[in-house]
């Protein structure tokens, strides 16, 4: 399992993937309904392959968020340390980041699964 | 929407004494601290499982109900589709029946009873606001945009609809009332409306000098050259229950003064005055309006 992950990066740019990751899934769910509902002829395509779309976005954007809080989770120690991680050493600044992305990761789940809960709900496009 | 009313009140009234009951109970009964392990856990357990599964829960809830929830019906629940574009300061309403065929009106609505009723609202100018207090909620009439809105009535009468958007000087006076008549008698009402009123065929002195004025170049009398768009349709002026959009009840001479002089009555309307008119020939104008039934 651990050799699965890649290798281990120290850089900031990690904790910003899941929020990213679920910033680019909001925008593409609401602009491609926006787009379908407000141009019937711009997106050739039925409503059902909206949502079934819509749903193949979702699973992508989640398995990466998984992947990152993997990440964040083997930065974090696998949570061998409590938190608060506020000492001066490179151990804590680690733990502390990675335990931030973790909890960033799991809070960019959630929120990517409730953007994408309308989808499963709503079947259709009134013009 | 009752039901969504009592669910969201149970479900607030639950997570309130939860809350307080909680509070309580760690500010009077239970004063000794709790170990670091078991806090994580109270934090993970209400502050994250548990509102994720409410919200998740609640969301589910609304996100179903939503279809149901919308002002307007599916289109094949609505037979009739009545088309209503708002002006300054009035109404063009097109009666859609379900076999396609269309009668054009204004500033008066007439609808069966206990049949849904779809509109259809735009603009020809700036934003209006359709708004029938007693038959349902409001909806914008916005410029470039077609609002829909389902209504059903389900008591004949006659009742007031009102401009609900500030739209400039007379929009106070951009009404028009609504009569909700028995489905049998609409049918009878809207057949009728279909073909010309006998009067725009009679040679009607009145309908000369409606010619000679040019009110044609504005407003369509089915069955005569008349056939302007930029002003309300008088196909059947005279039956209708008002004048000047709710603003004055229909008879001869609120129609010979409103000829005369449209902004004195409806200040901004766009009718221009006639008040070079003689008073007996604005009389014969109103007369044939009139009859215009």
């Amino acid at each position: 399992m651990l050799r699965l992950l890649p290798k281990e990066v120290e850089s900031l740019w990690t904790l910003f993937t899941a929020p990213v990751v679920w910033a680019g899934h909001f925008l593409l769910c609401y602009v491609v309904a926006a787009i379908f509902c407000e141009k019937p002829d711009f997106l050739g395509f039925d409503f059902a392959n909206l949502r079934v779309a819509i749903g193949i976005l979702t699973l992508l954007s989640l398995s990466v968020i998984v992947v990152s809080a993997l990440l964040a989770w083997r930065q974090w120690g696998f949570g061998a340390g409590d938190p608060p991680h506020d000492d001066p050493t490179r151990r804590d600044r680690l733990h502390f980041q990675g335990y931030a992305t973790l909890l960033l990761s799991g809070l960019s789940f959630i929120a990517v699964i409730f953007t994408a809960l309308p989808a499963l709900f709503i079947d259709g496009c009134l013009r | 929407m009752a039901t969504l009313f009592w669910v969201m009140t149970v479900g607030g009234l639950a997570i309130w004494a939860f809350v307080v009951g909680f509070s309580l109970y760690a500010s009077r009964w239970k004063r000794a601290p709790v170990s670091e392990a078991s806090a994580g856990k109270v934090i993970l357990l209400a502050g994250v499982v548990f509102p994720v599964t409410v919200l998740t829960a609640l969301l589910s809830y609304a996100l179903w109900l939503m279809p149901s929830l919308r002002p307007f019906g599916g289109a094949e629940q609505a037979g009739l589709r009545i088309e209503v574009v708002g002006n300054q300061f009035w109404w063009r309403v097109v009666y859609h029946a379900a076999d396609g065929s269309a009668v054009v009106s204004a500033n008066e609505i007439r609808m069966p009873v206990g049949e849904r009723v779809e509109f259809s609202l735009a603009s020809a100018d700036m934003i209006h606001s359709f708004w029938i207090p007693s038959l349902g909620g409001k909806m914008d009439l916005i410029p470039g945009r077609t609002n829909r809105l389902s209504l059903l009535a389900t008591k004949a009468g006659t009742y007031r609809g009102q401009c609900a958007e500030f739209c400039g000087v007379s929009h106070a006076s951009m009404a028009f009332p609504v009569v909700v008549m028995e489905p049998a008698a609409f049918d009878a009402w809207l057949d009728a409306r279909r073909a010309p009123s006998p009067a725009a065929e009679t040679g009607d002195p009145g309908q000369a000098l409606f010619m000679r004025e040019g009110c044609g170049n504005c407003h369509s009398v089915a069955g005569t050259p008349a056939a302007g768009t930029s002003g309300p349709d008088l196909s059947h002026v005279g039956s209708r229950l008002t004048i000047g959009a709710g603003l004055l009840r229909n008879d001869t001479d609120t129609l010979a003064r409103f000829v005369a002089h449209a902004t004195a009555l409806k200040p901004g309307s766009q009718m221009p005055a006639y008040l070079g008119l003689p008073v007996e020939e604005r009389a014969a104008l109103a007369a044939w309006l009139k009859e215009l039934q």
